[in-house]
């Protein structure tokens, strides 16, 4: 059975784990990792100097009488300058090694996901909406930036600050420093319990938020619909209400964070307090000089700020984990229609042979549209597939260009199992017509030239003409330049399938799948290309699946569906003088273009 | 911008800038009493030998409670900062949206859905993302002139420091954000670009698998991803160098402080304490001061974001409604005078494109779709348009209810030209079923009525007539069944035949069908166009008059008169046998399927003298004809 759903990791697989396997997805993440944490502990321990410099100045600066040594004061403070540059400057070159190596990963991490998107099945693609396929190369990926670059940068970096200042502190006072750690630590704890709350609540924020776009969205796509049934105040309350719920989930979110920073201000207070408290004590009892407490005072500083941003922190650890996830996700789904690739066989060129035998498709958790269909289509034919709707046409020709993959039984093209097939090869062999032919957003001539990426303007003009649409070319004033819009919308439902048309047919394949392509096109249109079709894939095999049954009579050989089965085959003239499913179908079709 | 934000929610700003400069104040006494401490508790303690209980618990106090408003100051801060942004988002997300609502549709025709939705999501979040900082900067320079004044009181000399560094680091900050601004502006048009391309690429997924592309458009995706990363990373060399010079700037001034503090001390014009006061004071601005380095950082995000929502709901040019009301009950009368239409003449081209790349402006430049196209409607009647691909039929069925506005001419409903009429007048008149359905992520019952508070047996009647009534009844919760996003659910025959419903429950006075059978099957569309006829029949002098946008003739047969439009134009009006006789185009269009057959016919008749009759294909049972050995040989010259 196929599967289509992207693969979620799951959730419960460790934060660590999946840092690892995206680590390693991305070796360009680890190119000179060590050089650039040694950088950042360079960088971390200049956070330290000023402490030091102010107990130096304090205790050996400053004699008991009161009277500065300026000699060794000057010396200790251009030392610690010194320091400090150097700090900077390791900063410095720490940041740009950590943007170059990040961006590049991420780079092709994007690249690498986005490749694979479009290797999974259109199956996989259809069950996904398309906005979440897109975050995962967008949104997704700009979080793991955010995190490399800020947060996990922030947390490396508050480690190291939380080392170096507890070694200093150790070295000047081990009891002080364990009074400052046991002030500081329950808080590490509750802040972990508390990160649990905030990210649950940031969780809901962005439900809230996908509820939002999607109707912002329907609220522009469907703005013809909108106007034309006046209903925008409903449209604009349906709005409103989810604004609004966004708004009470992030304000729940902020009050949630908002205490964090009270909390650890707080304890800060605390411990300064119980550091003077103590300090003092010790020092009278000769145990500490007054340096050495002064700068616990402001080595304690260096411990409120991880604190304060430590739920933040975390926070953006935990999205970029998740986002990494999804990434992964989509890298982990192995294509369920996959191209078998180098070991596939290429077929030579030529018309086409197709087979099926015993095929049986069901989509999944869905009834089977498909039962043990057996067929042959011989090569240079011209066969029409006809039947009412849900009689599983369609997927006939999705299973043919190979969209999805049967459940049981085979298909073969010229005797080769279609599984076994390149894409490289069965793509430029095959190519199928959609109903509702994509456009991208670009002129006329680049939409067909994607059919053959290369062709001149004048063999796309040419192919137009020899389709029978020379007249409909001319009417354009831009012509091939004429830009089409956003998915084709600048064109009618039907120039955009003569459109689609022309780029399958520039693509000259031996075998043409066309899947109600002329739907909305004119009747003298689409007689128009049928003769025209007829006379330029003479010698290619063509397949048409139609409501207008023109394309059936005109067929060498008509196929009948029903239900999922093949009930009458052959052509046109034989099967409308018996009584059956075609003979109703066409009765029906020629009342229909009779008065 | 900011001021804007302070007259919307002058409460919520004014307690979060009050709980900032409680917090500056906190922030600068905490240093103060460090240094107190310092002086008159610790030192004499570490000279003398011994304390009090007194002094320290006092030392204690004071540090605590300082604390303690500091604490409320900064909760009071945060909390009351983000609710005043998140309330102003919410604000601007309802107002874009209204505005969408608003605008004509010619003016959505011009901007991508995807550029519509980023103005209404991502830019009014950085619109407003400094705004939940900004209390905090006003904190910052709070802080900065307390501080300023503590320092000033402490030692003039060590001030002087003091008023070079924070100046210079202010100062450091405008140049950092001067040099950040276009390269941060940059990077995020391309990120922008980059979700476009994915957007378009995976909307377009399907052409791009049959015709094996796969390739050509991760080159295209990778080219967009590699300029971002470029960018991205130039955005990373300029905050990588100014971070570290900002950070480092505050410690080379409390070494300043050291080394000019220890001569002023010597010269007994300022005690330890002192000094410990003003370092400890430079070490907890430094923060402050960086932050609000951060908060200028997002100035020009922000700058960009509020131009482009400003873009929207500055732009004119909304439909102007006239105050006049159609409220007959009969069906309407409809004439079309003089209609021409295109897409560069159409009304608000003035406003601009928001600020990124011209998105729309060119895109159907030129293409006068409608020239001087008149005919009228008798109330009841059904009038069939018919016309080749492209000829303009879909642009007038959105100008007879009023979509879009003539660049020329007008359309009148009982005799009144529909721009005169009041705000949702033409919506309870006229009912348009588009050519592609559009759905709503909602239940059937609220797809059909659409806002209209209707009994179910409404519901029920106008599926009825749109044939759709057998497969909601088996849907698991019938009227109440959820479709899915755009209808996911349903297959485009069913999505049409609600969309038609929704029309029908309506019971317009005008009813404009524009080819909206195309996905349904024959035999269904057949049964369709019957009960719309006897619905006709049965209302009497009270149904509808029908506009349908027809290529089939059981459809055209319907109507009591046929417009024909070619290229924009109306070649030929009349009935159907009139325009059979009259017009060889409509001729042409409507008998091509009779035509095509004919010639067939003759032409397999030739062929069967030639060479005995067509091959037979065999039955679905199953025996397989030979691979077709001679087809193969043959076919290979044939191939263009």
């Amino acid at each position: 059975m196929t599967t289509t759903t992207l693969n979620e990791v799951a959730a419960d697989e460790g934060a660590l784990s999946t840092l690892r396997r995206g680590l390693r997805l991305s070796p360009e993440f680890r190119a000179g990792l060590t050089g650039t944490l040694l950088l950042a502990l360079v960088a971390t321990a200049g956070r330290v100097v000023v402490p030091i410099a102010v107990q130096q100045t304090l205790d050996k600066g400053l004699s008991d009488t009161g009277a500065p040594h300026t000699a060794f004061i000057r010396t200790a403070v251009l030392l610690c300058a010194v320091a400090v540059l150097v700090t900077a400057v390791s900063a410095y070159a720490m940041n740009v090694r950590l943007y170059k190596t990040t961006e590049g990963g991420l780079a092709a991490l994007r690249v690498k996901a986005f490749r694979h998107v479009h290797d999974l099945s259109m199956l996989t693609q259809n069950g996904e909406r398309r906005g979440a396929l897109v975050s995962r190369v967008t949104g997704d990926v700009d979080q793991i930036s955010q995190f490399m670059q800020f947060g996990g940068l922030m947390i490396i970096v508050s480690l190291g600050q939380l080392a170096v200042a507890s070694v200093l502190m150790l070295v000047y006072s081990w009891p002080l420093a364990l009074l400052v750690w046991a002030a500081f630590l329950p808080l590490t704890f509750a802040l972990r319990r508390f990160q649990r709350l905030v990210s649950a609540a940031y969780t809901r924020v962005r439900e809230r938020m996908g509820d939002l776009l999607a109707a912002v969205s329907e609220s522009v796509v469907g703005a013809p619909v909108i106007r034309a049934y006046a209903s925008e105040e409903r449209t604009a309350e349906r709005v409103d209400a989810t604004v609004d719920e966004h708004r009470r989930a992030q304000t729940r979110a902020q009050g949630l964070v908002a205490m964090t920073f009270p909390t650890s201000e707080m304890v800060a207070a605390a411990a300064t307090a119980a550091v003077v408290v103590a300090g003092t004590l010790l020092g009278v009892g000769g145990h500490l000089t007054a340096g050495e407490l002064v700068a616990f005072l402001f080595l304690v500083t260096l411990f409120v700020s991880p604190m304060q941003t430590a739920t933040e922190t975390l926070n953006e650890a935990q999205n970029a984990i998740a986002g990494w996830r999804r990434v992964l996700g989509v890298l982990d789904t192995v294509p369920d229609v996959a191209d078998p690739g180098e070991a596939g066989q290429t077929l030579p060129r030529g018309p086409i042979e197709v087979r099926f035998e015993e095929v049986g498709f069901a989509y999944p958790g869905g009834p089977p549209v498909l039962h043990g269909v057996n067929a042959a289509i011989a090569p240079r034919s011209r066969v029409a597939i006809v039947g009412q709707t849900g009689s599983g046409k369609t997927t006939l020709a999705k299973l043919l260009t190979r969209l999805m993959d049967p459940v049981s039984g085979r298909v073969l093209v010229d005797g080769v199992p279609l599984d076994r097939v390149r894409f490289s090869s069965l793509r430029e062999r095959v190519v199928m017509v959609p109903q509702d032919g994509f456009l991208f957003d670009a002129t006329l001539a680049d939409n067909v030239r994607y059919g053959r990426p290369g062709a001149t303007d004048g063999e796309l003009a040419a192919a137009i003409a020899e389709l029978g649409l020379a007249d409909w070319l001319d009417g354009l004033p831009r012509g091939l330049d004429t830009p089409v819009g956003q998915r084709g919308e600048s064109l009618s439902a039907g120039e955009r399938q003569l459109v689609a048309l022309a780029r399958a047919y520039v693509a000259a394949p031996d075998l043409l799948v066309l899947d109600e392509a002329t739907s909305a096109v004119d009747p003298a249109t689409e007689v128009r290309i049928q003769r025209a079709l007829d006379g330029v894939t003479r010698g290619r095999t063509a397949i048409s699946i139609a409501h207008r049954l023109s394309t059936a009579e005109a067929a060498d050989e008509v196929i009948v569906f029903d239900a999922g089965r093949i009930v009458q085959r052959g052509p046109h003239a034989e099967l409308v003088a018996v009584p059956g499913v075609y003979a109703d179908l066409h009765r029906s079709w020629i009342a229909q273009r009779s008065i | 911008m900011l001021w804007v934000a302070v007259k919307a929610e002058p409460t919520v700003f004014t307690v979060s800038v009050l709980a900032s400069a409680l917090y500056a104040a906190m922030t600068v006494a905490t240093a103060q009493v460090l240094g107190w401490v310092t002086q008159d508790v610790m030192l004499p303690a570490f000279r003398s030998g011994h304390t009090t209980a007194g002094a320290l618990s006092g030392a204690a106090a004071a540090i605590v409670g300082v604390a303690l408003f500091k604490a409320l100051g900064v909760a009071g801060r945060r909390f009351y900062a983000g609710l005043m942004q998140y309330r102003m988002q919410a604000r601007y997300r309802r107002e874009v949206t209204r505005q969408y609502l608003r605008l004509p549709l010619a003016w959505h025709h011009r901007h991508p859905t995807g550029q519509l939705l980023s103005n209404a999501n991502a830019d009014v979040e950085a619109a407003w993302a400094p705004i939940a900082p900004l209390p905090m900067a006003v904190g910052v320079v709070v802080m900065l002139l307390i501080a300023a004044v503590s320092i000033l009181l402490t030692d003039t000399v060590v001030a002087i420091v003091g008023f070079l560094v924070f100046p210079a680091i202010a100062l450091l900050n405008v140049v950092y954000q001067r040099r950040l601004s276009p390269v941060a502006t940059r990077a995020q048009r391309l990120r922008a670009e980059v979700s476009e391309v994915a957007h378009e690429s995976f909307e377009g997924g399907l052409v791009v698998k049959t015709l094996g592309r796969e390739e050509s458009e991760t080159e295209r995706f990778r080219a967009g991803a590699e300029a971002l990363r470029d960018a991205n990373v130039a955005v990373g060399r300029i905050r990588g160098l100014f971070d570290p010079v900002l950070e480092a700037l505050p410690n080379l001034g409390v070494l300043a402080v050291l080394l000019i503090g220890s001569a002023r001390l010597q010269s007994g014009a300022m005690t330890a304490g002192d000094l410990v006061h003003v370092a400890y004071l430079f070490t907890l601005l430094a923060w402050p001061i960086r932050a609000l380095g951060w908060v200028l950082a997002e100035v020009p995000r922000s700058v960009v974001g509020w131009e482009r929502v400003r873009g929207v709901l500055d732009a004119g040019g909304s439909m102007p409604f006239g105050g006049r009301a159609l409220d007959e009950d009969k069906a309407a009368a409809l004439e079309v005078r003089r209609v021409r239409f295109g897409y560069e003449a159409d009304g608000d081209g003035a406003d601009e494109d928001l600020g990124t790349e011209a998105t729309g402006e060119g895109r159907a430049q030129g293409r006068q779709v409608l020239r001087d196209v008149s005919f009228t409607a008798a109330p009841g009647r059904t009038i069939a348009l018919v016309g080749p691909t492209g000829s303009g039929k879909s642009t007038l069925t959105s100008l007879l209810v009023r979509l879009v506005d003539p660049s020329d001419g007008s359309v009148l409903l009982d005799g009144l030209d529909v721009r005169d009429v009041r705000q949702g007048g033409v919506a309870e008149t006229a009912a348009l079923v588009p050519q592609q359905t559009f759905l709503f992520d909602d239940t059937v019952r609220d797809n059909v009525a659409l806002g209209l508070d209707l009994p179910d047996e409404r519901i029920w009647e106008a599926l009825r007539l749109a044939q759709a009534d057998g497969f909601v009844a088996a849907l698991a919760d019938g009227l109440d069944t959820r479709v899915g996003e755009r209808g996911a659910t349903l297959s485009g025959g069913q999505r049409q035949r609600l969309a038609l419903a929704r029309a029908l429950v309506r019971r317009p006075r005008l009813l404009v069908l524009d080819d909206a059978t195309s996905s349904v099957d024959p035999q269904v569309e057949a049964r369709i166009l019957q009960s719309l006829r006897e619905a006709q029949a049965a209302e009497g002098g009270g149904g509808a008059t029908v506009i349908v946008v027809a290529y089939r003739k059981a459809t055209i047969a319907l109507a009591d008169e046929v417009v024909f439009l070619e290229r924009g134009t109306v070649a030929a009006q009349g009935s159907h046998a009139e325009l059979l006789e009259r017009s060889e185009g409509y001729r042409e269009l409507v008998n091509a399927y009779e035509r095509a057959e004919a010639e067939r016919e003759a032409e397999a008749r030739e062929a069967e003298l030639e060479t005995g009759g067509l091959e037979t294909g065999e039955l679905e049972t199953g025996e397989r004809r030979p691979a077709g050995q001679e087809a193969f040989e043959g076919g290979e010259g044939a191939l263009a």
